[in-house]
């Protein structure tokens, strides 16, 4: 390690690892091996803490032994100022993993006379190092020296020459320095420190306060330039890892249920793909809560992992809501599938939210999150603070691969469509709810904004909450308008009515036509009967007459018998013509 | 005026400051602490665990350990009035 740092290595230089949540991320990889790195802030706003973690984490985490010099606090109220983070010093210490060394000055009990140097400290640094082969080094904070001893210009030449010695043991240091006016430090000690510079702040922003992170500089590496807001807690500090540069995140195919049947089906019978990202908006009490926990509830029958951030309600309070309409997340709660986090926005700063998401997600790792409701966390920041933040969440989840569905209110007062925190641009999928308001009640009507990549339905459905859950049914849709509610009950009974008169009308008119043909057919009855009877007649006149001339053949030979005269044909004629 | 002094020099090495300190040093007790007090030189190169019990940072630190109070005086000891208050043997002067 020492033979690296003489000179500045043509390659990228090592790098080690802190150990500190996020911030070797920002770093890409840690702060530079072997060389000082200043930590600056103003009073508060955690060097000391932040130096002591890289000296734990690397004892712990990387077999790295670390010394401490302390100059502002004793041994033994560091060690309890920083159990309450979990970091057992004595233990360690024990364990000859770190060793902390107080260095007491006190100006009234020295007095100078003439020439000196520092070498007493080197020399108790160098032996700290070497009793525990030490790789890290912090010093917090060297300043405390210049309030100590007068003369400047020595100790200027010597905090030089102490980091040269620092360079030349090969340890990586920590120089913690007070913030100045117009420096970075106090005392300038920037001059000195040229390889990496962390600037803490801590700012406080309509009372609520939140602690920020930025590299002002790291030579010969590339870094996260940005602020970025860190937590201290019982764990320690964590840093919200970077946005990340790109656009190049996995995507997936798979869908998963939404949770309600038929809003799958409107999503092109799938559901949300896998890692996406949904709005789900609506005024109040349009059932938002209810719709993210029904795709939680989904989830989490996937024997999927889900974590609720619930910024409104408090856990039982939406585990017994839900109850109500048949979803039982208790259940879910006790199997370990879900988990709920609840937090008062105003209980930290939207920085800190963030922080505390990243880390209860990366506690947690789960398959989906829902945040119920991102507009509660406006009341802490404007909507641009909120719309990056949301920005940084979205990238973040969507690189793990996990599904967010975000709840969010919108305001009668303002233009529908454009509210939700500017966050619609963002999401993969958005689902309103909207009020209908018709016929003296309102209604909830749900229709799909959008939906990337998917053949999505643009219906509007009515969105019913039911003791068994959630539904969506088709509305009607008439002359007068979409209805829902009870009128589209009524629509409905009037169209049942409707279809029972319309069978009744058939009916009669069916009886109507089998009377009329029973009709004509009596008709037709009657007509045959005469023309019978015409027939009748007629054959009557032919039968009259074949007999009258039978009649007349049978008298005409009974007369020419009677006469036993001569048949002769002029007689017989002649006979004839008489009689006629 | 049977006050014994306890005197402790730390130095690192034999160099010219820590050469001149001593010099110095014995200069003054045999001045203005003639038979009172004992001079004991630490090599901190040679021990330097001993830097932490008397909180030592400057080369050369002359630590008068008795009487109370302890007292520090850092440098090479040139300046003798400064030597002295550090010592408590002239009155610290308010300026």
């Amino acid at each position: 390690m020492a033979k690296l740092n003489k000179q500045p290595s043509p390659v990228a230089i090592s790098k080690t690892l802190t150990g500190i949540a996020g911030l070797d991320e920002i770093t890409l990889g840690g702060l530079p091996s072997g060389r000082p790195t200043l930590i600056c802030g103003e009073a508060g706003s955690g060097k000391t803490l932040f130096s002591i973690e890289f000296i734990v984490r690397g004892a712990l985490d990387y077999g790295e032994p670390g010394v401490f010099m302390a100059f502002e606090e004793k041994a033994d109220e560091l060690k309890t100022n920083v159990a309450s983070l979990g970091f057992d010093l004595e233990k360690l210490e024990h364990e000859k993993k770190i060793r902390i060394d107080y260095i007491h000055i006190d100006r009234a009990e020295i007095e100078e006379t003439g020439e000196y140097d520092l070498e007493g400290l080197f020399i108790r640094l160098n032996y700290a190092i070497d009793s525990i082969g030490a790789k890290r080094v912090v010093l917090d904070t060297i300043e405390n020296l210049f309030s100590g001893l007068k003369n400047e210009g020595i100790l200027r030449a010597e905090i030089r020459r102490l980091f040269q010695f620092l360079k030349s043991k090969g340890v990586t240091a920590i120089i913690t320095g007070e913030r100045g006016e117009k420096s970075l430090t106090r005392q300038g000690l920037e001059e000195y420190v040229s390889d990496c510079v962390i600037l803490l702040d801590h700012r406080i922003i309509n009372q609520i306060s939140t602690r920020r992170l930025r590299i002002v500089k790291y030579r010969g590496s590339v870094h996260g330039t940005n602020e970025y807001p860190f937590l201290i807690d019982d764990e320690g500090i964590s840093v919200l890892p970077i946005t990340s540069l790109e656009l190049n995140k996995e995507v997936s195919s798979e869908s998963i249920s939404s949770g309600v049947k038929a809003l799958d089906k409107m999503l092109g019978n799938a559901g949300f793909y896998r890692g996406s990202s949904i709005l789900a908006s609506g005024t109040a009490g349009t059932g938002k809560t209810s719709i993210a926990a029904s795709f939680a509830n989904a989830t989490c029958l996937r024997k999927e992992k889900c974590l609720f951030f619930a910024f409104e309600e408090s856990p039982k309070q939406i585990i017994r809501n839900m109850r109500s309409i048949g979803m039982d997340l208790q259940k879910h709660v006790d199997d370990k599938y879900l988990q709920f986090y609840a937090s008062r926005p105003t209980l930290f700063g939207l920085e800190m939210h963030l922080v505390a998401i990243h880390k209860a997600i990366h506690k947690f790792k789960p398959d989906a999150v829902i945040l119920d409701p991102i507009t509660n966390l406006i009341t802490i920041g404007s909507v641009s603070e909120v719309k990056t933040m949301l920005v940084r969440l979205i990238d973040f989840l969507q690189i793990q691969q996990i599904t967010v569905m975000f709840t969010a209110l919108t305001l009668n007062n303002v233009v529908n469509e454009q509210t939700d925190e500017g966050v619609s641009s963002l999401v993969d999928a958005w689902l309103q709810i909207r009020d209908i308001e018709n016929n003296g009640e309102r209604n909830r009507g749900l229709y799909i904004m959008k939906s990337r990549g998917m053949k999505h339905s643009n219906q509007i459905r009515e969105f019913v909450i039911t003791d068994k859950g959630l539904d969506l049914v088709d509305v009607f849709l008439t002359e007068d308008g979409v209805l829902t509610g009870s009128a589209r009950e009524a629509r409905l009974l009037l169209q049942q009515t409707g279809e029972i008169i319309h069978e009744q009308a058939v009916s009669r008119k069916d009886r109507e036509l089998i009377r009329k043909r029973k009709v004509l057919e009596s008709k037709i009855d009657s007509l045959r009967s005469e023309y019978e009877s015409a027939e009748e007649e007629l054959n009557k006149v032919y039968v009259e007459e074949a007999l009258k001339k039978q009649i007349m053949g049978d008298t005409i030979s009974k007369i020419t018998d009677l006469r036993r005269a001569d048949i002769s044909a002029p007689v017989k004629s002649k006979t004839k013509k008489t009689n006629k | 005026m049977a006050k014994l002094y306890e005197l402790r020099l730390y130095v690192a090495g034999k160099t010219s400051k820590s050469v001149v300190a001593l010099e110095n040093l014995k200069k003054i007790c045999e001045e203005h602490l003639k038979g009172q007090y004992s001079i004991e030189v630490i090599d901190l190169l040679e021990r330097p665990q001993l830097a932490e019990g008397d909180q030592i940072l400057a080369i050369p630190t002359l630590v008068k350990k008795v009487p109370e109070p302890v007292r520090k005086i850092i440098g090479d000891l040139s300046n003798v009035e400064k030597v002295l208050v550090g010592l408590d043997i002239r009155p610290r002067t308010t300026n």
